[in-house]
């Protein structure tokens, strides 16, 4: 259990996917204009990294790992199926994305609402096949896969919040003119990376 | 046969391959359109692998060549494509294309592959890529839209190597290996107290602040490229 809430906090806070390893950065950018849409995109990119890291896991370890259909017979043994890993997992994002954006409207009309474009949009967040290529990359198992597809979600979720919340208030300071909006962004958002490279320090 | 080339000679004559227009498809997006510093797309792989000039290259040559030929297929079957499912034939097609990268790239750049890690993979979501399919390739012929493709994955290439180089030569004192700023004990630069930075060797967040002010210079060039948001 110690492993895995270690798994958690190092996604979250020590590996950031946005803030250290500046993953996700065209929606981070995009939609953290103000706090509200930013606490509602970060809520849908938890919601499907914690089932794309699952499903993506499977996926991998009983399809497409070398060896991995030898549960078919003798003749698919050797079938190495790797190659075909971006496609599975795009294809599996994709797709979990349009079903979770189908149960949400079924049950949660308000939710679905208030989400609105950021659901199509997190397909191509690179936050989320970020995270299972580092999954398969990091060799995890199936409940730390979980656990760090919780995490990094809830660090996107942090990263865009708090740079929301600067943006909202550094509209009213005096930046000059052709800084104003991407370039201050950007400066901003350097700096909280070098702030969370302090919590670099900590061994989990 | 000779039909096919009577064809193409036709077409070829009613507009020249490199007319205005078209290569303004390949200049626009180098400075008044780029994609990084204007459209802001892409960002997301150009800051990971920027902390030396040569895995910056490589990044370059592999988003030109994703970004061209998925304009070209996606521009070749934009009329049979049903609107509905046209999220997911992009992708396929992207992957796909990224898929002969990375495959490529293991067979003759193995180190370079290693380097790069997960962020080859991540040229799929790059939204560069996916951006230029959306904005140009659903709409416009197959030869323009490569050439549009082409156009902006340089775009994207001159701010990752610029932003590269500036991390290789202050960071580690060299640019593509080559030492250029000796800063080694007894150096003329150690003796004036010089040091290699750490921030622009280790963090990715270097990037983000040479970015930042890259942007900062184009805009006070062009004032009307300003947002006030």
């Amino acid at each position: 259990m110690q492993d895995l809430i270690n798994v958690f906090i190092k996604s979250a806070f020590i590996e950031n996917m946005v803030l250290a390893y500046f993953l996700g950065m065209c929606s981070y950018l995009a939609v953290s204009k103000t706090v509200k849409t930013a606490i509602g995109l970060g809520a849908a990119v938890i919601f499907v990294l914690l089932i794309t890291a699952p499903v993506n896991w499977l996926i991998n370890e009983y399809l497409l790992k070398e060896g991995a259909l030898g549960f078919l017979g003798e003749t698919f043994a050797a079938v190495d199926l790797t190659f075909l890993r971006f496609i599975a997992f795009i294809a599996v994002i994709a797709s979990m994305v349009q079903l979770v954006e189908m149960v949400i409207e079924k049950f949660s009309p308000s939710l679905y609402n208030s989400l609105g474009i950021f659901l199509p949009l997190i397909t191509v967040n690179c936050a989320i096949l970020g995270t299972s290529l580092f999954m398969v990359q990091r060799e995890y198992s199936l409940a730390e896969s979980t656990f760090f597809g919780a995490g990094s979600g809830v660090g996107f979720f942090l990263a865009i919040v708090a740079i929301a919340a600067i943006r909202e208030k550094i509209r009213y300071s005096k930046i000059p003119p052709a800084l104003r909006g991407l370039g201050i962004a950007f400066i901003i958002t350097g700096l909280m990376g070098i702030a969370f490279m302090s919590l670099m320090g900590i061994k989990v | 046969m000779s039909e096919v080339k009577d064809i193409v000679v036709e077409k070829v004559a009613k507009e020249p391959l490199f007319s205005n227009k078209n290569k303004a498809l390949l200049k626009d997006p180098l400075d008044d359109n780029n994609p990084i510093t204007v459209q802001v797309l892409g960002i997301c792989s150009a800051l990971a692998v920027t902390s030396q000039v040569y895995p910056s290259l490589v990044m370059s040559v592999c988003v030109i060549f994703v970004c061209a030929f998925s304009n070209l297929s996606i521009s070749l079957m934009r009329n049979i494509m049903p609107g509905r499912i046209r999220m997911i034939v992009q992708l396929i097609v992207i992957a796909a294309l990224v898929t002969i990268v990375d495959i490529f790239l293991k067979a003759f750049a193995f180190d370079v592959s290693k380097q790069l890690s997960v962020f080859i993979g991540l040229i799929i979501t790059n939204c560069i890529v996916m951006g230029r399919l959306e904005a140009f390739a659903m709409g416009n012929k197959p030869w323009p839209a490569f050439l549009d493709g082409i156009g902006n994955g340089i775009g994207y290439g001159v701010i990752l190597i610029i932003v590269g180089a500036l991390r290789e030569l202050f960071g580690a004192g060299t640019l593509l290996g080559y030492p250029i700023l000796n800063a080694e004990d007894g150096s003329w630069l150690a003796s004036i107290g010089y040091t290699h930075n750490g921030i622009m060797a280790a963090t990715p967040a270097a990037a983000m602040f040479i970015i930042g002010i890259l942007i900062w210079i184009q805009r006070s060039r062009k004032p009307q490229l300003v947002d006030i948001s």
